[in-house]
């Protein structure tokens, strides 16, 4: 920390002095005035739109939003502002991102964990990792719904069925469990990247002290380079829930239930989901005007998992990186 | 474990070739090593005592880091290096592919150039080694960190706070807690990289002060640029210049009567 | 020293000595291999992804899929002059199916095919259109004129007694949505990349940085729904057009989701050109913007290309926006019709697709035409940065 602040004895920097300022006042010239105007005014235009997307929300859902709304299971017809409730919504989205999170983050943080720590940066083996962690964060959303479909459901989930002699498809049908995979394989990037990212801030003099006292590279990782990376690898797990929870194209075809009386209970079952609900809220609805006000309400409830998730992702890395920077 | 480096009379017989009494603990033979296809170190021939001082000193850039970190073999952690040549710790080959390089490093301790103590308190430090070669009664622990935060001159600092984060020290007491940590495993050899160059003048002298002390228990070897340091503390010196041994022998020597005229040039600070 | 000893001495160095490392210390050893092999699962994963999209769409791409109505068929007694995997096509049964079947029920499926041919009603007999085998890459792809029709066009209807699959129209609509959407979000995004990474003072930089990057967070179901419900309301009654859902309005929308994507790129590009440039520039009595525009822009040109190139790599696999303001499926490159991208046609049409029949087969191949799209992009995207970083950087 010490090392941060320059000592005492060292001049001030010399600020600018009138005859520097003299030579360095420009011009006042339009163009770059105007354009940089622009530019300014691009940013604005986007600021611009994040804040009315997030206020026209919350001013037209916080007044829909109630407890019996997020406490209630609903009949068949969710489409009725007075009786309906998003509870199995907010437990299906919750079930599959939990279910999601046993999967991939482990998987993320040992590849993370052997691309900075015992792989050769030049080797082929990582080259062609990186190459597809990269390629897996830009497969579109509805391919790997397509793929939990062909992989998971007709190809894994009919074998097992298959292999327990179930009379009945049990596992080989869309359910919980591909849902979550699906999303695991997705988010799988976000893990890896954040986490590698933790592992790199890390100062290597620590990772020297403990091999030189004798500690085996096992070792070392376990008891002094992952605790130090916590904090990283929990902003990983965090965006990945949070990306994971508003997406709906990957669970279209894997899981995603339009109604159900229940909540689900076992790991075969479907389920139903809140970003699916907006997309059946706003586009089957009987009657928009009489289901926008529950539908503001389900946006709402999405948007604060989704949103507050990734917020506490942002303040947890800016204090990560304000303590390694302490750190040196 | 019990077994040490320290060789037998018998087999350090045979090379007698260094004009010195004391059997040489570290046999540095033709060692060349590459970084890739450059090479950093050119032949380097050297024979070091067990209880002595040695200093490496030389220009930046001259192998001396270099030669150290071969003797705890931590340029392992680093890609594409090669080492030619042996180099024995009492009379074991380190390089061989026997050696089990986890007991070698905890026999040859380091201490180095940045202070690095682990975002723990200020016991898990140096408690960290000790759990590693199985210290694990609360009572064993207590005592060997006290013994050797004392041996470091750091107790009577930090006795009070012994639960308080390490890097709440200042940077001279983090070296010290790094030194601490080093010898808390009782190693035979210290392996020090430049340990006071990132040290205002004061703790400089403390940490020197300590290594006079530790040259009581163990065999020491230091990589410094400050020449001042090196007669001070050192008993021998090794002068190296582009990745060669220029010149080896008794400290005072080196630095009152050098043989070779690019040691006299570096000592008295023609260049460097 | 001895050959052999030299021999042991000179290794390149690796981490402990692996070799022997299984015997010494059997945990670490292990562990080590463990580790490796989990990470070799991002690998896996995106070769089963192919594997497994291409797998269900393979028979579109061997000609094994059969969608005309009146075919001649093949008289069972033929039974043993066709090769299994003919007959397999034939019977529309899996390789599996066909292992389990004897003779004797082959040739009951064969009759059964001779009398579905005798059920199909008349009309069809004179039908043209009935003896088409819609999945023909020909009719994917070109124009054909359907009965009924007075020019040959481009259809896609994927129900009806005559399944009709041209994809053109779908490559369309997705076309023309995401290129409304690239020529809305690059500007804007790469101008808010400008003036955050060069001319915003450096407080206002740390809050914008991060609040333009949670637009990402904002899920693309819920910009889908706010284009629906707000925007495609406000942008009719600016601009008085026909249809209230249409390509502009998802286009639009479809910006906004990747937004964020162009600004983190692009802004990153920015930041990493050296300050030695920038410095210099102004030294010598550029202005902030003359710095921007005529220095560092050019600079970080490549960067920003991949940015554009990775942002349209996000858009064309964008499925909810799309599916939730426009979902029509017409031939037009008008801005203001609808239009239906491909993603948006998997997510809508897969849940009545009959598993393995050509429909569900045209999907998959979609999708596995979308992967390989954006795998394309992204390959690109990926290129001109590395080049572009090793290029700053000094590398060759």
């Amino acid at each position: 920390m010490n090392t941060l602040t320059p000592p005492e004895y060292l001049p001030e920097p010399p600020s600018s002095s009138p005859t520097t300022r003299h030579f360095r006042a420009e011009k006042f010239d339009f163009w770059s005035f105007f354009f940089s105007g622009l530019t300014g005014l691009a940013t604005l235009f986007i600021i611009g739109i994040l804040v009315t997307i997030l206020l026209n929300i919350i001013v037209n859902g916080w007044s829909a939003i109630s407890w019996h709304f997020v406490s209630t299971i609903p009949k068949k017809d969710f489409f009725d502002a007075n009786t309906t409730g998003v509870l199995p919504m907010i437990v299906g989205t919750s079930f599959r991102v939990i279910v999601m999170t046993i999967f991939v983050i482990p998987v993320g943080v040992i590849t993370a964990i052997y691309l900075t720590e015992y792989a050769a940066n030049t080797s082929n083996v990582t080259r062609i990792i990186r190459a597809a962690v990269n390629n897996l964060a830009g497969v579109p959303s509805i391919v790997f719904g397509l793929f939990g479909l062909g992989f998971f459901i007709n190809f894994v989930g009919k074998h097992m069925d298959a292999l327990l002699h179930n009379p009945t498809a049990v596992w080989g049908q869309p359910a919980l469990i591909w849902a979550s995979l699906t999303l695991a394989v997705m988010t799988l990037p976000v893990v890896i990247v954040a986490t590698e990212e933790s592992l790199k801030a890390i100062p290597p003099g620590l990772r020297e002290a403990s091999l030189a006292l004798g500690a085996t590279k096992l070792e070392t990782i376990l008891k002094i380079v992952l605790p130090q990376a916590l904090p990283g690898i929990m902003t990983g797990g965090i965006l990945a829930v949070s990306r994971a929870a508003g997406e709906v194209a990957p669970i279209l075809f894997t899981g995603v239930a339009y109604y159900m009386a229940s909540l689900p209970q076992h790991l075969s079952d479907q389920f139903m989901d809140l970003g699916y609900h907006v997309f059946v809220l706003s586009t089957q609805s009987p009657n928009i005007e009489q289901t926008r006000p529950i539908l503001y309400a389900t946006v709402l409830v999405l948007l604060i998992l989704t949103f507050a998730l990734n917020i506490v992702a942002i303040l947890i890395r800016a204090r990560v990186r304000k303590k390694l920077r302490a750190l040196g | 474990m019990a077994e040490t480096l320290i060789p037998k009379p018998a087999t350090s017989a045979a090379s007698g070739a260094a004009a010195k009494t004391a059997t040489p603990l570290i046999d540095i033979d033709k060692v060349s090593l590459y970084y890739g296809a450059s090479k950093a170190l050119k032949s380097i021939s050297l024979k070091l005592e067990e209880k002595v001082v040695t200093a490496f000193i030389g220009p930046s850039g001259c192998g001396k880091s270099t030669l150290l970190r071969c003797l705890n073999r931590m340029n392992d952690l680093i890609d594409n290096v090669r080492i030619e040549g042996s180099m024995r710790i009492g009379g074991h080959n380190i390089y061989d592919p026997n050696v089990d390089v986890i007991e070698l490093r905890k026999r040859v301790g380091m201490v180095f150039q940045k202070s690095n103590p682990f975002p723990k308190s200020i016991y898990e430090n140096v408690a960290y080694g000790l759990r590693l070669h199985g210290v694990k009664s609360k009572a064993d622990l207590d005592a060997r960190i006290e013994e050797s935060l004392t041996a470091s001159a750091l107790w009577d600092e930090v006795k009070d706070r012994l639960h308080s984060s390490a890097l709440g020290l200042s940077g001279g007491q983090q070296q010290r807690l790094c030194i601490a940590r080093a010898i808390a495993i009782k190693p035979e050899i210290l392996l020090m990289d430049e340990p006071a160059s990132a040290l205002d003048p004061i703790a400089t002298s403390r940490v020197e002060d300590l290594i006079l002390d530790l040259k009581k228990e163990f065999t020491i070897v230091i990589v410094t640029h400050n020449m001042q340091q090196a007669a001070r503390i050192s008993d021998q010196t090794a002068f190296f210049y582009i990745g060669e041994l220029v010149e080896y022998g008794a400290t005072q020597k080196i630095f009152t009567n050098p043989a070779q005229k690019r040691t006299e040039d570096y000592v008295s600070g023609r260049f460097g | 020293m001895t050959p052999s000893e030299q021999n042991d001495s000179r290794r390149t160095s690796g981490w402990m000595g692996i070799q022997r490392g299984h015997q010494a210390r059997p945990g670490e050893w292990l562990a080590e291999k463990f580790i490796f092999l989990v990470s070799l699962s991002a690998i896996l994963m995106v070769l089963l992804i192919f594997l497994f999209v291409a797998r269900e769409a393979l028979p579109v791409f061997l000609g094994q899929t059969d969608t005309a109505l009146v075919k001649k068929p093949i008289p069972p007694d033929d039974l043993d002059k066709l090769s299994p995997a003919k007959l397999e096509a034939y019977l529309e049964i899996t390789p599996e199916q066909f292992a389990k079947m004897t003779k004797a029920n082959l040739h009951d499926l064969m009759e059964m095919k001779v009398e579905e041919q005798d059920d199909v009603p008349e009309k069809f007999r004179n039908d043209p259109d009935a003896h088409i085998n819609t999945t023909e890459w020909k009719y994917l792809v070109q124009p054909h004129q359907w009965k009924g029709y007075d020019k040959p066009e481009y259809i896609w209807q994927p129900v009806g007694e005559i399944k009709k699959f041209n994809i053109i129209p779908l490559v369309v609509g997705t076309l023309k949505v995401t290129l409304i959407g690239l020529l809305f979000a690059v500007p804007l995004a790469v101008g808010a990349a400008i003036y955050v990474s060069q001319l915003a003072r450096p407080r206002f930089r740390e809050f914008l940085k991060p609040a333009i990057e949670l637009l990402s967070g904002i899920p693309s179901v819920v910009v889908g729904f706010f284009a629906l419900l707000v925007m495609a309301t406000v942008l009719q009654s600016l601009f008085h057009y026909q249809t209230r859902l249409n390509a502009f309005v998802a286009g639009l929308a479809l910006g906004f989701a990747v937004i964020p994507v162009i600004f983190s790129i692009a802004e990153d590009a920015l930041t990493s050109v050296p300050r030695t440039y920038t410095q210099a520039a102004l030294a010598l009595g550029a202005s902030r913007w003359q710095t921007a525009w005529q220095i560092v822009l050019p600079a970080a040109l490549p960067g920003v290309f991949a940015a554009a190139v990775l942002g349209f790599g996000r858009a064309i696999g964008e499925t909810m926006i799309v599916l939730m303001v426009c979902s029509a499926s017409v031939m037009s490159w008008s801005v203001f019709d609808s239009a239906r991208s491909i993603t948006t046609t998997i997510a809508a049409e897969m849940a009545e697709a009959v598993s393995g029949g050509p429909h569900y087969r045209i999907l998959f191949m979609l999708g596995a035409l979308l992967f390989a799209a954006t795998f394309i992009s992204n390959m690109i995207g990926d290129l001109v940065i590395h080049r572009f970083k090793n290029k700053l950087e000094g590398k060759k």
